[in-house]
C-alpha cells in the first residue's frame, strides 16, 4: 500500500497540498487571482505536454482550442441562453470534435510540417474569433456572464482559486493515470520511435489522435474557465502569441514532466508580474531568462533538477 | 519531492520579496496607470505613457499636490486584455491606488472597468469606444473623442462638399472595426451612403487589391479609412500609386505628424477629423486652448524627440483632469476625487473644453474636432470647422 | 483585366516580401535542422538600424552596410552564445532558445531605437511604374530581384564552393562531418551569419514599402517561416515559390473573396497543400531508416 502511494499518487498528492497551504501566504485577492491563472495555464499546459511531451508532437497552434472554450461559455449564455456550465461541456466537446475531424490528416505530417500545420489551424481559429463580430464581439471581445452553480454565483478570486486548483489536480491526476496506463506506455513508444511501435501492432495513428483531442479538451476546460474568471474575453486569447506562450511553458517546465507543466506554468505567469520592477527593460529580460534556462536547463526545469539530484545520490 | 516542494516555496517567498520591492515611499499619493506601451496598440501606450511620466515629474517639482508628491505606477499590458485585468487588480490590492488614468484600448478598459468599479476607485480611461461612457458607470470616465463624433465630423465635412456616396476601407484592429461600426450606425441618420466596405490587416504591406475593389465602383465620390499606426500610412501612398482622384479621408487614429513622413506626398489633400493639439501653431490667438497645446507641444517634442501625438494629449487630459479634481476636493480620497472630476467644467485641454456631468463623463462635444486637410507637407486648419 | 494585373502585382510584391524572409530560415536549417525564430528580428535589425543610422546624419548607403554587418555580428553572437552551448539539447530546446532570443531582441530593440514606426526612401524613386491599368512600385520589383540575386547566390555557394559542401555535410551527419576535418562549428556560425545577412539586407529592401518597428518581425517571421515550409524547408527555390505563392493567394482572396479572411485562405491552403505533399512543394521525402 505505501509503495503504491509512493510511485504513483505521491506527485498528485504533493501538489494537492501545495495548492492547499498557498493561500496562507496570500495577502490579498491579488495573489489569489495569479494563483487562478497558474491553474488555469497549468491546466491546458498539461494537456498541450501530453501532446508534445509524451507523443512528441508539436502543435503551434494550441490556443485556438482555449479560444474555443473561452468563446463557447460567453456566446452560448449571451446568444443562446445557455447556462455557463453547459456551454463549458459544449465548448470542449466542440474543441474536441474538431482536434478529432483536423486530427487525422494534420498529424500524418511530421516535425515542422505539423509545426506550421497547427500554426496555420490557430491561426484559422484566431482569424474566425476576430472576424465574426456578431457572434464574438470582434477584436475588442465581449463581456461573459458569470458562472452559477447550483444557484450560487461564484465570484471572486479566493472562489476561483479553489475551484481552478481542484480542477487542476482532477487534470493532474488524470493525465499521470493516462500515462502510465497502456496507453501512456503506447505513447511513449511512439515518441522514442514510430516505426518500431507500429512493428509492434500499436495502432499509431488512432493513439495519436486521441491524445490530441484529449490535449484539445485540457485547453478548451482551461479556456472556459479563463473567460469566466475574467468576465470578459478577447481574439488574442487564442492568438499566436498566446500558443507561442504555452509551448514555452510546456518546454521550460519540463516536456514530458507532468509536475513540470505546473513549474513551467508558474515561471510565465509570475515572472512578468516581477519583471514589472525593471519597466523599459522588462521584454529584453524576459528573452534573456528564457534563453538563460534553455541553455542550463535544457531538458526543462522539473526534469534537469530530477538529474541532478539523481546525479547526486 | 521534497526537494521541488522547497524549490517551489523558495521561489514563491523570493517572489513576494521581490514584489514588496516597488513600495517604497509613504505619504505619496498613488496613482495608477495600466498602459500598452508594448503590442500592437504600443501606437497608443507609448506617447501615453512619456507624457504621464513627464508631466508627474514636473507636477511634483513644483510641489506637487495638497502638498503630497505623486507616485506614479505604470504597468504595461502589451495589449492583452488579460494582462490588464492582472495589473488593475494588482493596483487595487497591492499597490493601493486612489485614482487610474489608463485604459489605452476599449478591449483593456472594457475587461479592467469592473475591477475599479467594485473597489470604488476613479478611472479615466484613454479608450475611443462610445460603450465606455454609454451606459454611464458610476467610476468610469474617459478623455479621447469618441470614435461616433470622428464619423460625425468626417460625415459632416462630406456633406459640405456635396460628397454622399462613399466607401470604406478599415483596420481589422479594434480601433478599426470600432469606427468602422460607428460610421456605419451613423451614415443614414447624417444621409451618407456606404457604397463598399474593405479591410485589411494592421501589419499588411499592399492595400491595392482591396483599393482597386473599391475604384471599380463607379458611384463612389470619396474613401474613409478608419485605423490606426502603419495602416494608414500605406493605405495613403497606395491611393495614390493608383492613381485615384476622389478625395480621402482618415481617422483621428492618425494622430501624428509622423503621418505626413511615412505617407510622403501621397498625403496631400487628405483630410482628418483632429484635435486642437495638431496645428498648436495655426490656431488663432484668441483660441483658448492655444497655449495649453502649445506648451504641451513643446514639453513633449523637447522630452522626447519626438512629434506630439494626440494619444498623449489624451494622456495628458486625463491627468490633468484627475490633478485639479484632486486640488478641487482637497483630499486624496477615492470618491471625493469622482466626485469632483464628475464636476469639471470648463477644462481646457488638449483634446477640447471639458465639461463634464452625472449623464456625461466625457465632456466633449463635436465642437472639439476640427477638420485638417494636409498641404504642403503640413496640417492646415479647413476654415469653418 | 485590369484588376487581375493590379492584384498579381500586389501579390508579386508582398510575396517578395516574403520570399526574402522565408530566405533567411533556409542556411540555417540547412547547416543544423534549426528553425530559427529570432529570424524575423534580423529583418527588423536591418531595416531599423539603418533608419536610425540615416537620422543620426549617416548616408544611406553606408547606414545600409552598417546594418548588415551590426545584424551579422548579432547573428554570430546568437549561434555562438546561445545555441552552441545548448547543442544536444532537443530541438524543441533549441527552437525555444531561438524564440528566446527574438523576445530579448525585440525588448533591446524598443529601448535603443523607438517604439514608432519608420520608412526609408526607395531605391528606384517613389513613382508607380504603370502596365495594362495597374501599378506596381519599382522597389516591389528591386525586392524581387534581390530575392532572385540571393537564390542565385545562396544556389552558387551551396554548389559550387568548398564551404558549401560542408555546410551539407555538417546537416547529413555532423559527427561524419568532424571526422573528415570539417570544423563544424565554425560551419554553423557562418550559415547563422549569412542568415542574418540575408535577413538584414531583406529588411532593407522591404523597409520602403512595408515600413518598419521594433515589432515588425514577429508576422514577418511567421510568413517567412509558413512559406518556407510551404516550398518546403531546406530548397531556397521553394522558400521563394512558397512565398510568392502566400503573396498572390492572399491578393487575390483580398480581390476576389473577403478582405477580411485572406490571410486565413492563405494559410488553409498552406494545410491542404501540406496534407497532400507532407514535404513541401519542393522539399525532399525524408526517409526514415530504422
Amino acid at each position: 500500500m505505501r509503495a503504491l502511494l509512493q510511485t504513483r499518487l505521491m506527485p498528485a498528492i504533493a501538489v494537492a497540498v501545495l495548492v492547499t497551504i498557498l493561500p496562507l501566504s496570500f495577502s490579498s485577492a491579488y495573489y489569489y487571482r495569479i494563483g487562478v491563472l497558474v491553474f488555469i495555464f497549468a491546466l491546458a499546459v498539461v494537456g498541450l505536454n501530453l501532446l508534445m511531451g509524451f507523443a512528441g508532437q508539436v502543435s503551434l497552434g494550441h490556443a485556438g482550442f482555449l479560444g474555443i472554450g473561452a468563446y463557447s461559455v460567453a456566446i452560448g449564455p449571451v446568444h443562446l441562453g445557455a447556462p455557463s456550465w453547459l456551454c463549458l461541456f459544449g465548448g470542449a466537446v466542440l474543441s474536441g470534435a474538431i482536434a478529432f475531424l483536423v486530427g487525422r490528416p494534420i498529424l500524418r505530417l511530421k516535425g515542422h510540417y505539423l509545426a506550421v500545420a497547427t500554426l496555420g489551424l490557430g491561426l484559422l481559429l484566431a482569424t474566425v474569433l476576430t472576424n465574426e463580430a456578431r457572434w464574438t464581439g470582434g477584436p475588442d471581445g465581449m463581456s461573459v456572464p458569470g458562472l452559477k452553480l447550483f444557484g450560487w454565483s461564484v465570484r471572486g478570486a479566493t472562489a476561483w482559486y479553489w475551484i481552478a486548483g481542484a480542477t487542476f489536480v482532477c487534470g493532474f491526476v488524470l493525465a499521470f493515470n493516462l500515462m502510465e496506463s497502456p496507453t501512456g506506455r503506447a505513447l511513449q513508444a511512439i515518441h522514442d520511435s514510430e516505426i518500431a511501435a507500429l512493428v509492434l501492432g500499436i495502432d499509431v495513428a488512432r493513439k495519436k489522435l486521441a491524445i490530441f483531442v484529449i490535449s484539445a479538451v485540457y485547453a478548451s476546460v482551461a479556456g472556459s474557465f479563463l473567460a469566466l474568471f475574467n468576465g470578459y474575453i478577447t481574439p488574442d486569447a487564442a492568438g499566436f502569441l498566446r500558443s507561442i506562450e504555452l509551448v514555452a511553458m510546456v518546454v521550460l517546465g519540463g516536456m514530458g514532466s507532468i509536475v513540470g507543466s505546473l513549474v513551467g506554468a508558474i515561471v510565465l505567469v509570475v515572472l512578468p508580474q516581477v519583471l514589472t520592477i525593471f519597466h523599459d527593460y522588462e521584454q529584453a529580460l524576459l528573452g534573456l531568462v528564457v534563453m538563460v534556462f534553455m541553455i542550463f536547463l535544457r531538458r526543462g526545469i522539473v526534469p534537469s533538477i530530477a538529474a541532478a539530484f539523481a546525479g547526486r545520490r | 519531492m521534497a526537494a521541488l516542494l522547497r524549490f517551489a516555496a523558495t521561489a514563491a517567498v523570493g517572489f513576494i520579496a521581490l514584489l514588496s520591492v516597488g513600495d517604497r515611499a509613504l505619504a505619496q499619493i498613488k496613482i495608477g496607470s495600466v498602459l500598452s506601451v508594448t503590442g500592437p496598440a504600443s501606437f497608443l501606450g507609448d506617447p501615453e505613457k512619456r507624457t504621464l511620466e513627464i508631466y508627474v515629474d514636473e507636477i511634483n517639482a513644483k510641489g506637487g499636490v495638497n502638498g503630497q508628491k505623486l507616485q506614479l505606477i505604470v504597468y504595461d499590458d502589451a495589449g492583452s486584455a488579460d494582462n490588464a485585468r492582472t495589473f488593475a487588480t494588482r493596483l487595487v490590492e497591492e499597490d493601493k491606488v486612489v485614482a487610474m488614468v489608463g485604459g489605452s484600448t476599449t478591449g483593456t478598459t472594457l475587461a479592467m472597468m469592473q475591477i475599479f468599479e467594485d473597489a470604488n476607485i476613479p478611472f479615466i480611461s484613454l479608450a475611443g469606444a462610445i460603450q465606455i461612457i454609454e451606459p454611464v458607470h458610476r467610476w468610469v470616465f474617459k478623455t479621447p473623442h469618441t470614435d461616433k463624433m470622428a464619423c460625425e465630423k468626417i460625415f459632416a465635412d462630406l456633406k459640405s462638399r456635396a460628397l454622399t456616396t462613399i466607401a470604406l476601407i478599415s483596420g481589422t484592429d479594434a480601433f478599426g472595426k470600432s469606427m468602422r461600426d460607428q460610421c456605419f450606425a451613423v451614415a443614414p441618420k447624417t444621409g451618407i451612403k456606404i457604397a463598399i466596405e474593405e479591410n485589411y490587416g494592421p501589419r499588411d504591406s499592399d492595400m491595392t487589391p482591396q483599393l482597386t475593389n473599391i475604384r471599380n465602383k463607379a458611384e463612389v465620390q470619396a474613401v474613409v479609412n478608419p485605423g490606426f499606426g502603419q495602416g494608414p500610412a500605406i493605405v495613403t501612398r497606395n491611393y495614390r500609386q493608383l492613381g485615384f482622384a476622389v478625395p480621402l479621408y482618415q481617422s483621428h487614429g492618425v494622430a501624428s505628424k509622423q503621418f505626413i513622413e511615412l505617407a510622403g506626398a501621397a498625403a496631400e489633400g487628405v483630410r482628418l477629423p483632429a484635435a486642437a493639439l495638431l496645428i498648436a501653431d495655426k490656431l488663432p490667438s484668441s483660441d483658448p486652448q492655444k497655449p495649453v497645446v502649445e506648451n504641451y507641444s513643446r514639453a513633449y517634442q523637447a522630452k522626447t524627440g519626438q512629434a506630439v501625438s494626440t494619444f498623449g494629449g489624451h494622456a495628458y487630459d486625463g491627468l490633468m483632469i484627475l490633478v485639479e479634481a484632486m486640488q478641487r476636493a482637497k483630499s486624496a480620497d477615492s470618491t471625493k476625487i469622482r466626485d469632483e472630476i464628475e464636476r469639471t467644467k470648463g477644462y481646457v485641454g488638449t483634446g477640447g473644453i471639458v465639461n463634464m456631468s452625472a449623464t456625461d463623463h466625457l465632456g466633449l462635444d463635436l465642437s472639439a474636432f476640427h477638420v485638417l486637410e494636409i498641404e504642403g507637407g503640413d496640417w492646415m486648419l479647413v476654415p469653418g470647422t | 483585366m485590369a484588376e487581375l494585373l493590379q492584384f498579381v502585382s500586389s501579390g508579386l510584391t508582398v510575396g517578395a516580401i516574403y520570399a526574402l524572409v522565408a530566405l533567411g530560415f533556409t542556411l540555417i536549417y540547412k547547416a543544423s535542422d534549426i528553425i530559427n525564430f529570432a529570424q524575423g528580428e534580423f529583418v527588423m535589425l536591418g531595416g531599423m538600424t539603418t533608419v536610425f543610422a540615416t537620422l543620426a546624419g549617416v548616408p544611406l548607403p553606408l547606414a545600409a552596410l552598417i546594418a548588415v554587418v551590426v545584424t551579422t555580428a548579432i547573428g554570430f553572437a546568437l549561434h555562438r552564445f546561445a545555441i552552441e552551448p545548448a547543442r544536444g539539447a532537443s530541438p524543441v530546446a533549441l527552437i525555444m532558445i531561438t524564440i528566446g532570443a527574438s523576445i530579448f531582441l525585440r525588448g533591446v530593440a524598443q529601448i535603443i531605437f523607438d517604439r514608432r514606426f519608420h520608412s526609408l526612401p526607395p531605391l528606384l524613386g517613389a513613382d508607380p511604374i504603370r502596365f495594362g491599368g495597374a501599378a506596381i512600385l519599382p522597389q516591389s520589383l528591386v525586392v524581387l530581384a534581390g530575392a532572385t540575386v540571393i537564390v542565385t547566390l545562396l544556389w552558387l555557394f551551396i554548389d559550387r564552393t568548398l564551404l558549401g559542401k560542408a555546410v551539407i555535410a555538417t546537416a547529413a551527419n555532423r559527427l561524419a562531418a568532424r571526422l573528415t576535418g570539417i570544423d563544424t562549428r565554425r560551419v554553423v556560425d557562418f550559415s547563422f551569419a549569412v542568415s542574418a545577412a540575408i535577413g538584414a539586407v531583406a529588411g532593407i529592401l522591404i523597409t520602403p514599402i512595408a515600413l518598419t518597428s521594433y515589432d515588425a518581425g514577429t508576422l514577418l517571421a511567421l510568413k517567412g517561416f509558413a512559406a518556407a515550409m510551404l516550398g518546403g524547408i531546406g530548397s531556397a527555390a521553394g522558400a521563394v515559390i512558397g512565398g510568392l505563392l502566400i503573396g498572390l493567394i492572399e491578393a487575390f482572396a483580398a480581390g476576389y473573396l473577403s478582405s477580411n479572411y485572406k490571410d486565413a485562405v492563405a494559410f488553409l491552403i498552406i494545410l491542404v497543400v501540406l496534407i497532400s505533399i507532407p514535404q513541401g512543394l519542393f522539399g525532399r521525402a525524408k526517409v526514415e531508416r530504422v
